[in-house]
This record gives C-alpha cells, sequence and structure tokens, in this order.
C-alpha cells in the first residue's frame, strides 16, 4: 500500500462516517447530486439542510486547503468548452439516472441496492470507455 | 433548523474526506477510469473505504424506529431498473471523464476560487436545469 491508497482509504473512511450521520440524524441518504437539485424547484421547507449542506461541502474546501493544497490543483488541460460539456453532462446524467458517486456509489452500494449497482457499474464503464475515446480524440489537452 | 445543522456538519466532514483521499483532483479521477493506460487505482480505495464503514452503520442505524431529528425515513426504496437509470449513468460517466469532477468534489473545489471550476459547476447547474424543463415535457420514468 502507498501512501496514496493510504490516504484514499482514510478519506473514504471519513465519508463513510460523514453519510451515516446524516442517516442517523435526519433519515436521509447522501446524494450531492439529488440534494442540490432539491435547490432548483425549492419546496417550502427543504431548502435550508440543502443550502447548509452545500455550505459545509466549501467551507471543508477553504479549511483543508492549507494542509493539503496540491489538491486543489487541477493538471487536466482542457477548453473551457470541453469543461462547460463536462458539466452539463454531469448535471443532466445524475438527475436522469437518479444520482452520482455519492449518493449510487456510496449510500446505494452501501445498502445493496439493484438500482445503486446498476447505475456505479454503468457510470463506471461509461467514464472508462469515455476516457479511451477522448485519449484518441485528443480531448486532454 | 438542527436538521440543517447536522447537514452542514455532513458537508464539512463529507468535504475533508473528499480532499483526504485525493477525490478533488480530476487528474486522479481520469487517472482511476484510464484502465487500459496508465491505471492509477487509488481511488477505487475511496469506495473501499466508504462502503466498509456505511454497510455496518446502515445496518445498525436502520434498527432505530426512526432517525433522531425527523419522523420517518427518506431512504429510496425503488427497485426497477429503469431506461432513465441506465442512460442517465452513462451520460454522468461520459461527463465525470470529461471533466474529472463529480459533483461533490467540483464544489468543494470551488474553495479554491479556480475559473474551470466554476464553469464546471454552472453548467453543471444548467444541466440539471435543462432536465427539469425537459422532464415536463418528456416525463421520464426515472
Amino acid at each position: 500500500m502507498n501512501q496514496e491508497w493510504i490516504n484514499a482509504l482514510i478519506g473514504g473512511v471519513i465519508i463513510g462516517l460523514s453519510v451515516s450521520i446524516m442517516l442517523l440524524m435526519n433519515g436521509r441518504v447522501t446524494g450531492i447530486s439529488g440534494i442540490i437539485d432539491g435547490l432548483l424547484g425549492p419546496t417550502k421547507g427543504d431548502s435550508l439542510w440543502r443550502l447548509l449542506f452545500v455550505a459545509g461541502l466549501v467551507l471543508g474546501g477553504v479549511f483543508m486547503m492549507p494542509f493539503k493544497p496540491e489538491a486543489f490543483v487541477n493538471t487536466v488541460s482542457t477548453s473551457d468548452l470541453t469543461v462547460a460539456i463536462a458539466g452539463l453532462l454531469v448535471g443532466f446524467g445524475t438527475i436522469l439516472g437518479s444520482g452520482c458517486t455519492s449518493g449510487h456509489g456510496v449510500c446505494g452500494m452501501s445498502r445493496l441496492s439493484p438500482r445503486s449497482f446498476v447505475a456505479t457499474i454503468t457510470f463506471i464503464a461509461a467514464g472508462v470507455a469515455a476516457v479511451v475515446l477522448f485519449k484518441k480524440l485528443g480531448v486532454y489537452l | 433548523m438542527k436538521n440543517a445543522i447536522a447537514a452542514f456538519v455532513v458537508g464539512l466532514t463529507f468535504s475533508i474526506g473528499l480532499v483526504i483521499s485525493g477525490m478533488t483532483q480530476p487528474q486522479k479521477v481520469i487517472g482511476f477510469l484510464d484502465l487500459f493506460g496508465s491505471w492509477d487505482p487509488s481511488l477505487m480505495f475511496v469506495m473501499v473505504g466508504a462502503i466498509a464503514v456505511h454497510f455496518v452503520t446502515y445496518r445498525l442505524i436502520r434498527r432505530r424506529k426512526s432517525p433522531l431529528l425527523d419522523e420517518t425515513w427518506h431512504v429510496p426504496a425503488k427497485k426497477e431498473i429503469t431506461p432513465s437509470l441506465v442512460v442517465g449513468s452513462l451520460l454522468f460517466g461520459a461527463g465525470w471523464a470529461l471533466g474529472g469532477f463529480c459533483p461533490g468534489p467540483a464544489i468543494t473545489s470551488l474553495a479554491a476560487g479556480q475559473k474551470q471550476t466554476l464553469i464546471f459547476v454552472i453548467s453543471m447547474l444548467l444541466g440539471m436545469f435543462i432536465f427539469r424543463i425537459l422532464d415536463k415535457k418528456m416525463k421520464f420514468q426515472r
């Protein structure tokens, strides 16, 4: 095990504990795409927790920056247009597919949800295939 | 209000986990997906660690009648594998590979204030918004 694997494992354990707090306290799945989407068509009394969750996500980044500045360096060189298309695909795809890496990949897999198994295998396989294609097309500059 | 404070703590701890794990580095995400190239398996351990913990805690927590700050559980119970689930996940996977960001790490990376992260997040919100508009007409069976 090299240090990066150990860090990944430690980070994963923290994420596992974090989603457990959400379940124990609020009885909810920590599905980040869904939590964000709920802010786009807000229902009364259902927005504050979503907003504070997102604020926590950003503040955690601010807090960690001095300790691990390299975690905030994006060395993938692509055009702004490519990044915009990536964002559109992630936004549209996660809502059509009812979840992302957190909701399906962590929470759903942990409770052995068949839908989350299918979703997780599908988005990882699609990602692997897409990297092969994007490398051929020279998308990563 | 208490549930919002709990959600804040979850957001905070979740993002600390993301930063430590390496998930906020698009180059590592693309390296993880580059199975047929120079594969970097490290991010696999994020899922291993998170699932190992939550597989156990989920079962312990669900023994309770209700969560601590709510009367009922809000855990999805749907079981059908729909075309939307598969197509949506395909699109998400492609976008994940293209930008190296999934939703959580993109939001956390906003902390560094880089232009491309902001472009990604705004486009992601736009993608979610476009879904809402299309869904009104097409009524996707998710």
